[in-house]
């Protein structure tokens, strides 16, 4: 993931293709630098190579579920530092509690728009 | 929609409420009624109106000023106001209060479905230790019954809570029904709810340390906005709060209040003014 001036980057991580591509559109116009990965194997490789500042993280994904992603994130040398927003239909409170307790600062829950990432972005002061 | 029956909706939600509606956004105003026709069964808008004309039904009246009301209302809406209520201004207030043991009381005055004041109510119960032991009563009302029962019921949409309400809150305040939210009991317990019309005699409902009236007034017209204002100053306690919305202005021809410097929204009663009244 290139860095481009002060644009700050975020790992989209939904194995939804649709799903990616409308976050992508709404967080592009949030001025955020964008890449994509379909399960959280994947994501933990572009982790790797380089650390994003947001990450925004489905549930249910094959090889690699996000809530074992974001535990293995925070043990990765540096991955304690980028911010993890849930996006996921599983809206149990066990669910929401299990991702704070692993390390997320927010949560949203699906379906989602523009307005509901924007307004947790800028809760979790990212925005 | 004809345009006599625009003038009648117009004049009427006027007349009750203070509300200044634009009759040339005839779409706007279909868009309001169209829901309220179809749950009370009328087969249009018009069918609606001219049950209104004949039967001159004080309750369907109100439904359609209801209907016309925007209820627009979010969690923790400029979560900056919330921070300064909590951490500065009710601190300030509890330590003034603490001498007579008088509790302190906050009025949400147009609280649409009450999200403002249970965001206010989950503020206190996190600092609680800061007021010293004093109490707090916390009020919220509105011209809407409608409104008033769904802030009693504290039950919210997955919509709804995503909008402002941090995820810590909701999972540590909130309990999950099905689809929906429901707040605790705890906090339902602080808040009392009432349907009152600002434009009413206030004067019975006492003195409040505190009176949040956002982005309510400027939706009225200029004569109902000073109407209100000027009759919220006598229920503000010389010491305490106006808190309006930030691009909203008290400046009324007899100034009962005064902007806190760099806190746009926030007044406090203008002590000439309270000595000429």
């Amino acid at each position: 993931m290139e860095r481009v001036g002060a644009l700050r980057t975020c790992l989209i991580v939904d194995d939804s293709r649709v799903i990616r591509k409308v976050a992508r559109r709404i967080l592009e116009d949030l001025d955020f630098e964008i890449a994509e990965a379909a399960d959280g194997m994947e994501a933990l490789a572009w982790c790797r190579a380089a650390m994003p500042d947001v990450i925004l993280l489905d549930w249910n994904m094959p090889v690699m579920t996000g809530i074992d992603f974001l535990r293995q994130l925070r043990k990765e040398p540096g991955g304690g530092e980028p911010r993890v927003v849930f996006c996921t239909v599983e809206n149990s409170v066990e669910n929401i509690r299990a991702a704070l307790d692993a390390g997320a600062s927010e949560y949203i829950m699906k379906p989602f728009d523009g307005d509901i990432i924007e307004a947790k972005f800028a809760q979790a002061g990212l925005l | 929609m004809k345009r006599e029956d625009l003038e009648l909706i117009v004049a009427l939600c006027r007349n009750r409420a203070g509300l200044k509606i634009d009759i040339e956004k005839t779409y706007l105003i279909e868009s309001r009624l169209a829901p309220l026709a179809r749950r009370d069964g009328f087969g249009s808008i018009p069918d609606m109106i001219a049950a209104l004309r004949d039967k001159r039904e004080d309750k369907l009246a109100w439904a359609i000023v209801e209907a016309m009301t925007l209820n627009e209302t979010a969690f923790y809406r400029d979560p900056e106001v919330f921070s300064f209520l909590t951490a500065e201004a009710l601190p300030h207030l509890a330590r003034r209060r603490a001498p007579t043991a008088a509790p302190l009381r906050v009025w949400s005055a147009g609280c649409a479905t009450g999200q403002e004041l249970y965001s206010l109510a989950m503020q206190i119960d996190a600092v609680r230790g800061a007021l010293g032991g004093v109490q707090v009563e916390l009020y919220g009302s509105d011209l809407s019954e409608r409104c008033m029962e769904k802030a009693q019921t504290g039950l919210y949409t997955q919509f709804e809570v995503q909008r402002g309400l941090p995820i810590r809150q909701l999972v540590d305040y909130f309990e999950k029904q099905e689809e929906m939210w429901l707040m605790s009991p705890r906090i339902r317990q602080m808040a009392r709810w009432r349907r009152i019309n600002l434009l009413a005699d206030l004067t019975p409902l006492g003195q409040f340390d505190m009176i949040l009236c956002r982005n309510v007034v400027s939706q009225m017209d200029e004569t109902s906005k000073v109407r209100v204002l000027e009759g919220l100053a006598p229920r503000l306690a010389p010491d305490g709060l106006l808190i309006l919305g930030a691009q909203e202005i008290a400046a009324t021809s007899a100034e009962p209040y005064l902007p806190l410097a760099g806190r746009p929204g926030l007044y406090s009663r203008n002590p000439a003014y309270r000595a000429a009244a």
